[in-house]
């Protein structure tokens, strides 16, 4: 089943893939739809981590659905994505990331990608992935906010951290499926390449 | 010469990655930044000395996930 569930992957990916491990923190709009993007790559583990739970308001642009209300985030995107690839190998954390249990929670993984909402947030988990990992590459989220504006979306590189998104917008712009699923698999497409060309 | 974020700015002897924010009028409280390509920790900001031709970044992290 598997062979064929990768049959139209790019050749040589997916056996490069199903070996890595990937860390997403944070299950929310840019967690949810990285984390299927990877799994879809074919990647072989995958380790999350979010403490919520799914909310109607959560719909317009995370990968749950109104059967998911009221259900721990971790759980119902386990279940969607274990319906995708039975063989993705999870391990899920029902816990909120601190400085403290990051590296513990986290450090197994090949790379991290960064899927918080706050800003704050990002600060000290892209200082403490740094001052920890030092070697290991982080992707991250960065300006996804409001509508359109395709073309302001961008890639940038800051030592061993890629930042997804127009690096301008604030989440008080509201938020649109289209855009936030944009940055989502652009930091997918990053780690992507980073894993398969044997560089992370 | 340095270049910060594609522009060049006047090095100085000593000068720090505070000095570089301070000089570019960098005033962002959430910000990330690398100097030849090596992150800095925000610690470092007030020590971590830039070399003349270093090529620093600096990016303003913003809400939304």
């Amino acid at each position: 089943m598997t062979k064929e569930l990768f049959a139209h992957n790019v050749p040589g990916s997916t056996e490069v893939l199903e070996k890595k491990c990937v860390a997403v923190a944070g299950c929310g709009g840019l967690g949810s739809n990285a984390a299927a993007a990877l799994v879809r790559a074919g990647l072989g583990k995958l380790i999350l981590a979010d403490f919520d739970r799914v909310e109607e308001s959560n719909l317009n642009r995370q990968y749950f659905f109104q059967a998911d209300l009221g259900q721990k985030k971790v759980a119902a995107l386990s279940h969607y994505l274990k319906a995708i690839n039975p063989r993705i190998q999870l391990t899920v954390h029902d816990i909120k990331l601190t400085c403290d249990n990051l590296v513990s929670i986290m450090g197994p993984a090949d790379l991290l990608v960064e899927a918080f909402d706050r800003a704050e947030e990002k600060q000290w988990l892209i200082e403490t992935w740094s001052r920890h990992f030092p070697e290991k590459f982080m992707v991250c989220g960065n300006g996804l906010s409001g509508l359109g504006n395709t073309d302001a979306l961008k890639v940038t590189r800051v030592g061993r951290i890629y930042f997804c998104g127009d690096g301008v917008t604030d989440r008080s712009m509201g938020l649109c499926s289209a855009r936030v699923a944009i940055v989502a698999n652009m930091e997918a497409n990053v780690a992507i390449e980073l894993l398969v060309k044997g560089q992370a | 010469m340095i270049t910060v974020n594609s522009k060049e700015l006047p090095w100085l002897p000593g000068m720090t990655v505070a000095d570089v924010l301070k000089a570019m009028n960098y005033s962002y409280a959430l910000i990330a930044v690398s100097v030849n390509d090596q992150f800095i920790a925000r610690d470092d900001y007030d020590t971590f000395v830039v070399e003349d031709e270093a090529d620093v970044k600096a990016l303003h992290i913003c809400h939304g996930g």
